[in-house]
């Protein structure tokens, strides 16, 4: 099959690169999510082991 | 203990990906017979073969945890297949592609090494299903370790077979790719290997530092569960949690994966 | 370690040979196969590439039934835990399943393979015999050897029917790419061996190397 002329091949190289990179970005997503998770659960067990001593609400920076 | 160098690995993954990148599109010459589509060579050729690299290194992870007991080993070898698969996907799908640009189809079985890939992708995506189907934490990552090594080993054995059987019927079409490639596409390609090889190196340590954080975090919060337990009614004797194997093996659950990927 | 796998293998035989259930279901599932693959390509006689595919595929998919099979009467019996929890080598065990399941395979061969040469084959089987022989044994001693293994990693698994034939396919593709090239020039017509050699060389490779990763690497999922 005779080479594609540029704006074709383009497109397709485009889409190429386009679906590595939605990849490695969902991924990054992924793992995202999991840290919030992380934050989240960090959060819970550091009130519920600060409220067991009677310390008071203690103030998170959000950022 | 995972994340230490983590930034600088990932800076310099930016900076080798951003060379690359310019290598690919400023740099390199045009292919003769292929054109612009050329391009995605690349791309396609170094994922998979860092793909390839990382099941085969999950699988002397896997050998190391099997030897030492020692279940870090373990997670590293999960995330390596793990990513390994998600960049499969990539690889199949950059093929196909390549494939329906420079053949019109969007699937050659004239391509050995994209047969092979497909082999050994159908192999590995049995991996979660393996896993999560074992419930005791210690054995389910002895299971996985074995599988590990068993489709490790299976990986350059398949390749070896599927090559030489297409070559018999087939012209080996990654010639193209061979030998007799210019100075300047061999340099952009070196370069997009390195790339290549950095981006997944950042990814898995990425990963495994989440993975073993939360893995932390968890046998923190059952520690914590306990003792408000045991200040409520005492409870003789303490003593590891159950489930969990000698070596503290951290139980892989399913859930942080299962919604994106469909669940199991 | 071969006493217990002699044990083993003959608990295995003895229940099949009472039962009934594996063989003659995978020798019943070849047959059936092979007249669905005449209704799905519309062929009256095969050859060449394509009748070495077609009883390829059909043995494969009966090898597949026998995997799933392998660790069933443990698992009815509750003999399970018991094979698991004892002190025997999970080597014994994999050589004691890898030993029945290669019994079943060439059971199966010598139905499957006379039906197909009645029911779907061109040329004439007895000349190609010896040859196709030489390669169904190498082929089977691989196919064994990953059934068993793949069926020990299952084992413990939920799900362990599905996950033990999701594994095995894959890993067999080497051999069934090596055992229908061996066999393709075998239902020429020709029936030469010519060029032959080196898939049987590589299906002896094959099953070497499972035999000896299995060997290797099952001892480590041993619970003490």
């Amino acid at each position: 099959m005779p080479a594609l002329p540029l704006g074709e091949a383009g497109l397709y190289v485009a889409a190429a690169f386009a679906v590595v990179a939605v990849l490695v970005l969902v991924y990054v997503a992924i793992i995202g999510s999991k840290i919030a998770r992380i934050e989240r659960d960090l959060g819970a067990l550091t009130d519920s082991l600060e409220g067991h001593a009677g310390a008071g609400v203690p103030t998170r920076p959000t950022v | 203990m995972f994340g230490r160098g983590l930034v600088t690995l990932a800076l310099i993954t930016a900076a080798a990906v951003g060379l690359a990148l310019g290598m690919v599109f400023l740099y390199a010459p045009l292919d003769a017979d292929q054109g612009f589509v050329q391009k995605i060579f690349y791309l396609h050729v170094p994922l998979a073969l860092v793909a390839l690299a990382g099941f085969v290194a999950a699988g002397v992870m896997g050998a190391l945890h099997l030897r030492s007991g020692d279940s870090a080993w373990d997670l590293r070898s999960y995330v390596a297949i793990h990513l390994s698969t998600i960049l499969g996907v990539g690889v199949l799908v950059t093929g196909a592609i390549w494939a329906r640009a420079s053949w019109g189809h969007w699937w050659v079985w004239s391509e050995p090494t994209l047969v092979a890939f497909l082999i050994v992708f159908l192999l590995y995506a049995v991996y979660p299903m393996l896993r999560f189907s074992i419930e005791d934490p210690g054995r389910q990552g002895r299971y996985a370790s074995v599988f590990a090594v068993a489709a490790g080993a299976f990986v350059p054995l398949n390749f070896a077979i599927v090559r030489s059987a297409e070559s018999l019927t087939h012209p080996q079409v990654f010639s193209t790719t061979g030998s007799g490639m210019p100075a300047e596409m061999l340099a952009t390609f070196l370069a997009s290997m390195v790339a290549m090889a950095l981006l997944y190196a950042t990814l898995w340590k990425l990963e495994l530092t989440a993975k073993h954080a939360s893995e932390q975090l968890r046998r923190l919060r059952r520690r914590a569960e306990r003792r408000a337990g045991e200040s409520v009614a005492p409870r003789p004797g303490g003593g590891a949690s159950a489930g969990s194997s000698r070596t503290g093996a951290p139980a892989l659950s399913g859930t942080a994966y299962a919604a994106p990927r469909g669940g199991r | 370690m071969t006493r217990a796998a002699l044990a083993i293998l003959r608990k295995d035989l003895l229940v099949e040979r009472r039962t009934r259930e594996s063989v003659p279901a995978m020798a019943l599932f070849s047959v059936t196969v092979l007249v669905l693959f005449h209704f799905a390509l519309d062929r009256d006689s095969l050859d060449g590439a394509l009748a070495s595919g077609v009883l390829w595929v059909t043995l494969l998919l009966a090898a597949v039934l026998g995997v799933g099979r392998l660790f069933a009467s443990e698992r009815e019996e509750g003999g399970m835990d018991g094979i698991l929890l004892a002190p025997i080598d999970r080597t014994a065990v994999w050589v004691a399943k890898a030993l029945a399941l290669l019994a079943y395979l060439v059971v199966v061969e010598v139905v499957a393979v006379p039906v197909f040469a009645l029911l779907l084959l061109g040329p004439d089987l007895v000349p190609a015999l010896p040859a196709l022989v030489v390669t169904l044994v190498l082929a089977d001693v691989g196919l064994a050897a990953v059934g068993a293994l793949v069926a020990a990693l299952a084992a413990e698994s939920r799900a362990r029917e599905l996950v033990a034939t999701l594994l095995f396919l894959p890993l067999v593709v080497p051999a069934a790419v090596a055992a229908t090239a061996a066999t393709e020039p075998l239902f020429a017509g020709a029936q030469t061996a010519a060029g032959s050699g080196r898939w049987l060389v590589f299906l002896a490779v094959y099953a070497v190397l499972f035999v000896l990763l299995s060997v290797v690497v099952l001892d480590y999922l041993q619970e003490d």
